[in-house]
């Protein structure tokens, strides 16, 4: 049996609609994409949807209270709450250099979680 | 008093992209006043990604890709001057500037580039009708609070209005843990991009509640709950279709307008459209040598569409200054 | 035992506990709210009128036209910002028109200077904006606007510093006659409701909406406060040059009607409604209500850009069922003293009454004044309304001047450590807010707040999670990682 799916593209702000059509799990068709990044993202999203995780972790001795951090790749969608979970027990110490690995690997899915700013060291008064 | 050939007010994306061009346009003399602590404005808080698709054809976060620019200002030099507010602005382009640790200080400019970005829309534009209590914000004040601060507005959320910033507010908040309840737009439609409402909303089964608005807030110290209606064609609310949403937090995403203190200051004709100053296709407002460029002549969608015009506007004061010498 | 208890620190309380604190005696008060100025004196009119509304002879039309005389000099001395702008009644027909006549007979009558009916041409020279309808009004050159909060909060602190001890988040829960004075239990918020109480020789109850409960506590004579409800929409600065006068209707049935008024910091302040209600809490505004000030004021001012609203509110005025204020001691409760009735004109009677309930109690107890009163009292300094040299001046003496936290109304980190560090001073966002106005601009703190929470956490030296909006539990954050 063929399977439809709807869905809107992410990829960019134009935000395509794009229909992929489905069987057993295997791409048939891809419909409605205006480039090559919405055939890739609907063939994923149909069968193995992924996202980039972005959130903060806390530092210490740092010019700032917290550093923003990113999933270096997309992960599956289903680890996203999982990986937050992982993520909320961490702590880093300043200097923080943007893009330095903070955890090696995210809930099992070998991405690591790396550095999306930079937070100097506090100086001592 | 201090002298610049150019001097940006606004340290954000479209002040930092501005400065850039006009470098590469050998203007030697620079000054960026940024009134917050750090380069990079509004993009030091938008951790999600969705930047530079356009200008570095990569998905960025905020501040990477203010790192970008802020790296490109250091490799080229360009003085800039931190936690420095703009207080007084003349039409023959003296700028008076409170800066922490320094004091007033008076500088004479050649040309000025405007780059103050914009703000959001307060509740009082709304007037929802109830009380005034604590853990009401804009969607801008939460996502600092959350993103710089660490901190967490609330743990049950309701927001009022569909634009991106509420829709990744939406997911920021939940991804902390947050239940959030619903975003309600008046609107038939949403304001916000449609990737916005299938990764920040669906992706965790958000509800989008379009034609309604809050039309009650409950909780005197701290809220405790909103009425949420329905509204006709007119955007008035109908009778009978009130629901009431406990909630311990209200983020209000209603809109942005752009930063216009200074351009009143200086008396520059404004568009009745843009809520921005009137500017010319080359980025000069209608007062010679001063420009202006980003979210403070209209609030764009994109950053990338900032930097684009912000490089415009740089190169259009370089050579205002350029022909000046001549 | 204390030789006074004032309970209330609304705008009333704390002009008697200024006035009480000239003499010999000690003094507290008591207050429910986390700041002075928590209650009704927060949310009113900010009018200081000029006294032709009240009925000759009554409590009110007496200490209004008093209160109304001693404002300019009493803010003079406290530093508060005070602007005679005058008051004027718009008629807008021929019937309304008689009725000014009769205003102004009964102003004269209550005592009230300088006042004339202008006709049309002269009201139009006077407020262009206003409507073509109207037909003539009445001027009173000697009303006036003042700010209420920092009225209040000038008053405590002065109050403070000449002696009077302050107690906040103190509910009062029962009074009884004791053998000598009275002792007052309270519940403390915070203090898991545990009872406390507090030892008076004289009580003077200035409770505000309340006053009526705690007066029938000690007396058989019984009052009752019915609360009215006023809503309020305050314009952004860019209107404040609309009008410069208070502009009143014509008053009818329910009260002075909706006026539109330049408030002293220059916003234009439209309202209010008059709603009697049975919820004395119930300070919550409505869809109709917020639609009503802005039509009936667009009558009065059609040109007013009623789209440049940044924020509303609803107050309760203390109206006591008889009408009038009460003022003095309980006919069967000795040492007790009231302030029961409390509502428009309240606060322009504010000075007046404070020193009436003053010498009163002083009277009877024969409290000698104090050789050294220091009636004066300096404001914290306005960054925004100092001179350029002033400007550089004060930033390089505190370096905190140079840090500016609010841009909307240009407020520096040096006025609000002030305001944190003054006697009484703020310990919330609200208490800011009143101290130097930070939030009250067009962008109603979305900027400020975050800086606000974490300059109150460094000088309270409390978790950020513990700051409140205003007090109880009016916490702003609820988790921090």
């Amino acid at each position: 049996m063929i399977e439809k799916k709807e869905l809107t593209c992410i990829k960019c702000p134009r935000g395509c609609g794009i229909l992929v059509e489905t069987e057993q799990g295997r791409i048939i068709s891809v419909s409605g994409n205006q480039c090559k990044n919405g055939k890739e993202y609907a063939e994923k999203e149909a069968t193995n949807p992924t996202r980039v995780l972005t959130t903060t972790v806390k530092v210490l001795f740092g010019t700032e209270k917290v550093v923003a951090v990113k999933s270096k790749d997309e992960i599956p969608k289903e680890k996203l709450l999982p990986a937050m979970e992982q993520i909320k027990e961490v702590q880093v110490e300043a200097p923080v250099i943007l893009g330095e690995t903070i955890l090696e690997d995210l809930c099992g899915t070998g991405i690591p979680l790396v550095a999306a700013a930079c937070v100097a060291r506090k100086k001592l008064p | 008093m201090l002298q610049y050939d150019l001097v940006i007010i606004g340290g954000g994306p479209a002040g930092l992209a501005a400065a850039d061009s006009a470098r590469e346009m050998g203007i030697k003399s620079i000054l960026i006043l940024e009134r917050d602590n750090k380069l990079g404005g509004i993009l030091n808080q938008c951790i999600h990604t969705g930047f530079g698709l356009h200008t570095f054809q990569e998905e960025l976060t905020g501040p990477e890709y203010a790192a970008r620019y802020i790296d490109k200002i250091q490799e080229k030099e360009i003085e800039y001057k931190v936690s420095a507010m703009v207080i007084d602005i003349t039409r023959d382009k003296r700028v008076k500037v409170m800066e922490k640790g320094a004091g007033l200080i008076t500088i004479q400019a050649k040309a000025i580039i405007l780059a103050m970005g914009c703000r959001e829309r307060p509740r009082g534009a709304l007037n929802i009708p109830g009380y005034r209590p604590a853990g009401i914000y804009s969607a801008g004040t939460a996502q600092y609070f959350v993103n710089i601060e660490g901190a967490m507005p609330g743990k049950e959320i309701v927001i009022l209005g569909s634009g991106d910033i509420g829709l990744i507010m939406a997911r920021r908040l939940t991804l902390e843990g947050a239940d959030v309840k619903c975003v309600a737009e008046i609107m038939p439609k949403s304001g916000g991009l449609k990737r916005n409402i299938v990764q920040c909303l669906e992706d965790f089964g958000i509800p989008l509640k379009l034609s309604h608005t809050v039309t009650y807030i409950h909780g005197k110290d701290r809220i405790e709950g909103v009425t949420l209606s329905k509204v006709d064609e007119n955007l008035e609310p109908v009778p009978g279709t009130e629901e009431f949403i406990p909630c311990d937090t209200l983020l209000l995403s209603v809109g942005l307008i752009p930063e216009n203190e200074l351009s009143k200051k200086l008396e520059l004709p404004m568009d009745d459209k843009t809520k921005g100053p009137v500017v010319t296709k080359e980025m000069e407002t209608m007062l010679s040598g001063v420009f202006a460029c980003g979210n403070v002549v209209h609030v764009h969608d994109l950053v990338d569409n900032v930097s684009k015009e912000a490089k415009k506007a740089g190169i259009s004061a370089a050579r205002y200054i350029l022909e000046e010498k001549i | 035992m204390y030789d006074v208890i004032i309970i209330g620190a609304g705008v009333i309380g704390t002009a008697v506990a200024r006035e009480l604190s000239r003499y010999q005696c000690s003094i507290l008060v008591l207050e429910k709210g986390e700041d002075v100025c928590a209650g009704t004196s927060k949310a009113n009119s900010a009018l200081v009128h000029a006294g032709f509304d009240a009925k000759p002879g009554s409590m009110k039309a007496k200490y209004n036209v008093q209160g109304s005389m001693m404002m300019e000099e009493l803010c003079g001395k406290l530093d508060v910002p005070y602007e005679k702008n005058g008051a004027l009644v718009l008629a807008f027909s021929g019937e309304e028109k008689e009725t000014l006549e009769l205003l102004k007979k009964q102003g004269e009558e209550n005592g009230v200077m300088d006042m004339v009916i202008l006709e049309k041409e002269q009201l139009r020279e006077k407020e262009p904006a206003i409507s073509e309808e109207a037909e003539a009004a009445l001027y009173a050159p000697s009303a006036a606007s003042v700010c209420p909060f920092l009225l209040t909060i000038a008053l405590a602190e002065n109050a403070n510093e000449n002696g009077t001890e302050f107690w906040f988040e103190k509910e009062v829960t029962h009074i009884q006659k004791r053998q000598e004075g009275y002792e007052v239990k309270v519940s403390s918020y915070g203090n898991s409701g545990k009872q406390e109480s507090y030892l008076g020789r004289n009580i003077i109850n200035c409770a505000g909406l309340y006053s009526d409960k705690l007066h029938n506590m000690v007396s058989k004579k019984s009052f009752e406060i019915i609360p009215v409800k006023g809503e309020y929409c305050l314009l952004d600065k860019n209107e404040g040059t609309a009008v410069s006068s208070t502009l009143f209707r014509v008053p009818g049935k329910m009260g002075k009607g909706v006026l539109v008024t330049r408030t002293v910091h220059g916003n234009i302040l439209l309202g209010p409604t008059a709603e009697s209600i049975s919820d004395k809490e119930e300070t919550a505004t409505s869809g109709e209500g917020l639609k009503k000030v802005l039509t009936d004021t667009k009558h009065t001012v059609p040109g007013l850009n009623t789209g440049m609203v940044i924020t509303s509110f609803a107050g309760l005025r203390a109206h006591e069922r008889n009408g009038d204020f009460i003022i003095g001691e309980a006919e069967d409760a000795p040492g007790f003293f009231d302030a029961v009735g409390i509502e428009s004109p309240g606060l322009s009677a504010a000075p007046a009454i404070g020193a009436a309930l003053a010498r009163m109690a002083a009277g009877k107890n024969n409290y000698r004044k104090k050789e050294v009163f220091r009636e004066e009292r300096k404001g914290i300094t306005a960054f925004a309304s100092l001179s350029p040299e002033e400007k550089e001046a004060i930033v390089k003496e505190k370096p905190a001047y140079g840090n500016m936290v609010c841009r909307c109304e240009m407020i520096t980190e040096g006025e609000i450590l002030e305001a944190i560090h003054r006697p009484l001073g703020a310990k919330s966002l609200d208490g800011l807010k009143r101290r130097v106005r930070t939030g009250m601009g067009r962008c109603q703190g979305g900027f400020c707040t975050p800086k606000l929470v974490e300059i109150l956490e460094r000088e309270l030296d409390i978790s950020k999670l513990r700051i409140t909006k205003t007090g109880g539990n009016s916490r702003l954050l609820t988790d921090e990682k």
